[in-house]
């Protein structure tokens, strides 16, 4: 009898244990850059957002902004053999290739002294020139163009 | 020794005995197709993106720097491999070409460039060579896709569209002056002159 009742409590307990186990917890993953659903779920990430590629120049939102990169940049080699932008964008090349030549504070050294190329402090472009892209902001923010900020200064001063 | 060579070469002159000249001929002409197009074969295996990368020179160095390229993967999946820039697709050439190759076994034998060091310190010289090869045959490999003749310029940017209606519709310039880099990495382009 003894073996009987303690076979049915080891079965029971084993019952109960698969049934703990299977109710596995699913709890809900934070929301990053992506939407996090749940612990086990693997969400789409948001599509890759693609190049916009733009006759011309784009406006500066303010003086110092550098300026940004209205083409692909596909593949650009950037690096200690050969800069591949200033393919167009050297003080040489950039009349013939109608591309905007790098700007004088390029050719800087750290002392203010403007040298014959552009300075390896300024070398790689893609850490200050970016190209745009069609993404949406991942998040929301009040950036405003100075000639905004000034007009609101405008309005201000008027009340 | 001289007496069986002899043997075979009077053999090999006199009119046949027994086998009749129809056998003769159908079976050397049998023999041909699998000959030559076993050959062919062969050859044409040396031409794959597998084959070329079976060796840890290439498919360490050029093959890695090949792959972020257009040439490589782009979204309608036509693609350029090894073998379709740097081997002519002509039969002639191709066969000249690949007896050039012999060399480059010799640099797997030796491994001239088997390390990422040996490799940057040989790519100008290899650089140098492909576009010179290139400037030769007025870049035969690109243009065995992009037809000159089938360009539209109006869908080009402008820039593009200038240079490619000015120099090299007039053969001032060919492909390769401009577009270098485009599948691999560039060496030290100091002192190349650059259009």
């Amino acid at each position: 009898m003894k073996w009987l009742s303690s076979a049915c409590i080891l079965l029971l307990v084993a019952i109960i244990g698969i049934a703990v186990a299977d109710e596995r917890p699913d709890p809900p993953a934070p929301d990053g850059l992506r939407a996090g659903g749940t612990f086990s779920q693997t969400l789409d990430a948001p599509p890759i957002a693609r190049v916009v590629e733009k006759r011309g120049r784009m406006e500066r939102n303010w003086p110092e902004q550098p300026p940004v990169i209205p083409h692909s940049i596909r593949d650009y080699q950037v690096d200690k053999r050969h800069n591949r932008c200033l393919d167009c964008h050297s003080r040489e090349a950039a009349p013939r290739a109608g591309a905007p030549m790098v700007s004088i504070t390029h050719f800087m050294d750290r002392d203010k002294q403007v040298r014959a190329a552009v300075s390896p402090d300024r070398y790689f472009c893609t850490q200050c020139h970016v190209e745009q892209t069609d993404a949406e902001p991942l998040v929301q923010n009040r950036f405003r163009t100075v000639d905004q900020v000034l007009q609101d200064l405008v309005r201000e001063g008027r009340r | 020794m001289i007496e069986r060579l002899r043997y075979f070469w009077r053999l090999l002159w006199r009119p046949s005995v027994h086998i009749s000249l129809g056998v003769l001929v159908l079976g050397g002409f049998i023999a041909g197709i699998f000959f030559w197009g076993g050959f062919n074969t062969a050859m044409e295996y040396t031409n794959t993106e597998q084959f070329c990368v079976s060796c840890h020179e290439m498919e360490a160095n050029p093959f890695e720097e090949l792959k972020a390229t257009v040439h490589y993967t782009n979204r309608s999946g036509v693609r350029a491999t090894c073998s379709d820039c740097h081997v002519p697709h002509g039969w002639t050439h191709k066969v000249a070409r690949k007896m050039e190759a012999s060399k480059e076994v010799w640099g797997w034998i030796f491994g001239t460039i088997n390390t990422p060091e040996k490799y940057e310190a040989k790519r100008r010289e290899l650089a140098e060579r492909e576009w010179r090869r290139l400037e030769a045959n007025d870049s035969l490999e690109c243009r065995n896709c992009h037809q000159f003749d089938f360009m539209d310029f109006t869908e080009q940017k402008p820039r593009a569209a200038q240079a490619h209606s000015t120099a090299l519709v007039g053969g001032d310039a060919t492909c390769i002056d401009c577009h270098k880099g485009i599948a691999h990495e560039l060496p030290d382009m100091s002192g190349v002159h650059q259009r």
